[in-house]
């Protein structure tokens, strides 16, 4: 029982202070919060957009392939000497460590999933409502507005789900390049070989993911319009039947 | 500036190391193989069993996908670190990982595979006189395998990926390149490690693919006669 | 009556959850070498009672037995190896070309190659399917191939008992007549025993040696052949659901053969013009049939008398003729479009009367 008691005793002696457990939760979830939003401004709008206009299968096909096979662990690597470069290049950043380069990454690993599920959501709204809509003399972007975007909703928000779960998840890794957050305490106890340190790191990153989960889940719950009906899974991924036959992406997944 | 030193040569990537590594890059692209490899098949051995008992016991199905969906949800990292203080920065540690992110993915698509067949094909088969366990071998399991190789290839997809964060628990195939050239601010490792690593993935996506086509040749389409 | 081949002691079957029973006290017997029609509207426990025979669903109570043995006691797979089983979705498997769709049985009973290949062979050609489509998977088939193939499936280890439900459901109209005539042609040479669920009556009519009328409930409103139900629809609930047209109904299950002939204006070659102008007379009609040796050879104009002695004259042929097993169905429509309001009768080349439109409508009215 020694060790719970020393992973008890961890929490009390370490939740303050600027290596505390409540300025890394903030770092950590501060890094990610900016990063989705980041994302969802810029990948949500050019979803829509082409999924409105039925522009750009190619490209989300793509993207989904890439965005899958890139190890975020080398997304995160890259990062480093790209913001180390844009610091020495433009004036007003003076350093290209810690919050830059995980930002830089955190964001790149969340456009694809925004964007494919935003662009699927739209695609699959029923031809035949946004038809009766367009009789009833909806037109560009309005019919997007008010029609198209609300019946998407719930893959968009599935979208942003697993987006933000996955980000919260590759943010630990922040560490790496000289990132406050929660995977210092992994990182750093890995390196010390501090076992204590290292499954509170994991407790409290675990613990972060799981509520993002559950908030995210609960926020589309809220939410989607009730005629929609959806029913919700609580955790990640659709099977993989949707999209079987190579008219879309398995966008709406991971 | 100290990083800018560090960083040492100013080319960003300099095939001439490449050249001289060839060697470790063997090595460690067939430690990332391997690793992928037992994470795919201990993955697909256990699917399959919490698959089988889902299907048969309808009602265990939602607590097997709510726990695996808890394994999926918590970072690797967080995984790897509540292992590490039992087994330690061992390839044991690496596979528990990686084998738990398989699950969920794959016991969805094994679930769904064999829940979307054509009830008129299962009711045919029983009334022939088909027993369980020969209704899941001969029919059920090879309809539901487009599905199940679906879930297998974004399973195997995703395993490379992750195999790259094993190199912080001494492990990592082509992720040893990523973290070193990140503690030694050498960018032809971190770009050589990546791109290895993207094609792994492709590479393995592509064999999935054409092992579907060719296990699966009632559903490709064929020329007239 | 002998041993029944099939037969239902107060069979009933509730659904879990349901209050009233999908099939209610049911007593059915059916006799080798029979086809029986379970007929209803969609909802009245028509699948059940077949499941139940091959114990897709197992009874809440009561005793159906197969070849005299109950059901019950024999292990559910070896049972339905020894039952033909053909759905209306017919549940080929996609993954298995028709060659090896058609031999499942016959694996499952662990034949060896060459028998298999032999009887799959004979089966192709016995529901009449092309042989190059043997190695097709079943979604390069038509509609009415694949009904054809689950046909062959269903019949490939020889099974004395078949059970089909809906089997034409899903093929166009006009394919489902070729194919309930196959079927009866396929009965006619297998004595299988066979029950065939529908919702259709006039396939009931067509195909059921009797045929049982389930109410919702599955309760049994009749059971008979089809001819003594339509002459005799036991209460309103079978009338309203034989239809109005029962009378024409019932005139497609009696052959010519059965009704009176007339003779009709038809002389013998030799015959001088007085008397062939009689015939017509007798007839009230402007033509005359011409009979050489028994045969008839067609038939002439009132003016072509004119032309000279009938012996001489061209025989025209006649365009309508009907075989003496054809049923008063089909004479009705043949008669009726025919301009004269008759039609020769033949019993294979040999010509044997007339029938006439009066004929037909006095067998109406019986
Ligand atoms: N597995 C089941 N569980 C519960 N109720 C069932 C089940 N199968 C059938 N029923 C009910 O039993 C009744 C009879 O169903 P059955 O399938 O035998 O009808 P049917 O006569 O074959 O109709 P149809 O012509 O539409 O095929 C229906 O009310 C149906 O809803
Ligand atoms: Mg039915």
């Amino acid at each position: 029982m020694g060790f719970f008691a020393d992973l008890g005793r961890w929490f009390l002696e370490n939740w303050s202070g600027d290596a505390g457990w409540l300025v890394r939760i903030w770092q950590h979830v501060e890094v990610s919060a900016v990063a989705v939003v980041a994302a969802v401004l810029v990948a949500l709008p050019l979803g829509a957009w082409l999924g409105h206009t039925g522009r750009g299968g190619l490209a989300v096909v793509s993207v989904v392939n890439i965005g899958r096979a890139m190890p975020s662990f080398g997304i995160l690597a890259l990062a480093l000497p790209f913001t180390i470069w844009l610091a020495d290049t433009v004036w007003f950043i003076d350093n290209g460590l810690g919050f830059a380069p995980t930002f830089v990454a955190l964001f790149a690993l969340a456009l694809p999933p925004v964007f494919t599920n935003t662009w699927a959501g739209i695609r699959g709204v029923d031809p035949e409502i946004v038809e009766a809509a367009r009789g009833m003399g909806f037109t560009g972007r309005r019919l997007l507005r008010d029609v198209e975007f609300p019946l998407a909703l719930p893959v968009i928000l599935t979208g942003v789900r697993v987006t933000a779960v996955q980000v919260v998840a590759t943010a630990t890794l922040g560490a790496l390049v000289g990132y406050g957050g929660l995977g210092r305490y992994i990182i750093d106890g890995f390196a010390t070989q501090d076992d204590v340190r290292i499954v509170a790191g994991a407790l409290l990153v675990a613990a972060l993911s799981v509520l993002t989960e559950a908030m995210f889940s609960l926020v589309e719950r809220r939410v989607v319009s009730p005629g929609l009906g959806i029913e919700r899974q609580t955790t990640v991924p659709t099977p993989e039947t949707r999209f079987r036959n190579g008219e879309h992406p398995e966008a709406v997944l991971s | 500036m100290i990083v800018a030193q560090a960083a040492g040569d100013p080319r960003f990537f300099r095939w001439d190391w490449v050249w001289g590594h060839l060697d470790l890059i063997g090595a460690k692209v067939l430690e990332h193989l391997v690793l992928t490899g037992i994470a795919l098949g201990v993955g697909l051995a256990v699917s399959f069993a919490l698959a089988l008992v889902g299907l048969r016991f309808p009602r265990t199905y939602q607590p097997i996908t709510w726990v695996t969906g808890l394994l999926y949800t918590i970072p690797s990292l967080a995984l790897f670190a509540f292992l590490v203080p039992v087994t330690g920065f061992t390839t044991l540690t690496a596979e528990i990982g990686l084998v738990s992110y398989t699950l969920l993915i794959l016991i969805r698509n094994i679930v769904a595979g064999v829940q979307g067949i054509d009830p008129a094909v299962r009711e045919s088969a029983l009334g022939m006189g088909y027993g369980r366990r020969r209704l899941f071998i001969e029919i059920e399991l090879p309809l539901a395998l487009p599905v199940i190789l679906a879930g297998l290839r974004i399973a195997a997809v995703t395993t490379i990926g992750l195999v790259t964060v094993t190199a912080l628990i001494g492990k990592g195939g082509v992720g040893f390149f990523i973290l070193r050239g990140l503690n030694r601010f050498f960018d032809t490792e971190i770009v050589l490690g990546t791109a290895l690593s993207v094609l792994l993935a492709v590479a393995v996506d592509l064999v999935l693919v054409t092992t579907e086509r060719w296990l699966t040749p009632w559903s490709r389409t064929r020329g007239a006669g | 009556m002998p041993e029944p081949m099939i037969s239902l002691e107060g069979v009933t079957k509730v659904f879990p959850g349901s209050a009233a029973p999908a099939v209610d006290n049911l007593t059915l017997e059916v006799a080798a070498g029979e086809v029986a029609v379970l007929v209803g509207h969609s909802g009245c426990g028509k699948t059940t009672t077949l499941k139940m025979i091959n114990r897709l669903i197992d009874p809440t109570s009561g005793r159906i037995t197969v070849a005299g043995e109950d059901v019950m006691t024999v292990p559910a797979p070896e049972l339905r190896r020894r039952i033909g089983y053909v759905i209306q979705q017919i549940g080929l498997f996609p993954h298995r070309t028709i060659a090896d769709n058609i031999a499942t049985v016959p694996r499952l009973l662990g034949w060896d190659r060459t028998r298999i290949d032999e009887r799959t062979d004979e089966l192709i050609a016995l529901v009449d399917l092309d042989p190059a489509l043997r190695n097709r998977y079943p979604r390069e088939l038509s509609g009415g191939q694949r009904q054809r193939a689950g046909v062959a499936r269903a019949l490939a280890a020889d099974p004395p008992v078949l059970l089909m439900d809906e089997p034409f459901g899903a093929v166009d109209p006009i394919v489902r007549s070729r194919l309930q005539d196959e079927l009866l042609d396929l009965q006619r040479r297998l004595h299988k025993t066979i029950v065939l669920v529908t919702h259709d009556i006039d396939e009931a009519i067509k195909l059921g040696d009797r045929v049982a009328i389930l109410q919702v409930g599955g309760v049994l409103a009749q059971h008979d052949s089809p001819a003594a139900i339509l002459r005799d629809p036991a209460g309103p609930f079978v009338e309203e659901f034989l239809g109005s047209d029962r009378g024409i109904k019932r005139l497609s299950l009696m052959p010519i053969r059965d009704v009176p002939l007339e003779p009709g204006p038809v002389v013998s070659r030799a015959a001088d013009p007085e008397e062939a102008r009689a015939a017509m007379a007798r007839y009230g009609v402007d033509w005359f049939g011409i009979l050489d040796d028994g045969n008839l050879e067609g038939w002439a104009w009132a003016a072509d008398l004119e032309q000279g002695p009938i012996a001489s004259l061209p025989a025209r042929s006649f365009r309508v003729r009907l075989g003496y097993d054809d049923s008063l169905r089909d004479a009705l429509d043949t008669v009726i479009t025919s301009h004269t309001g008759v039609a020769p009768v033949f019993d294979g080349e040999r010509f044997v009367g007339m029938l006439t439109a009066e004929a037909i409508s006095r067998e109406l009215a019986r």
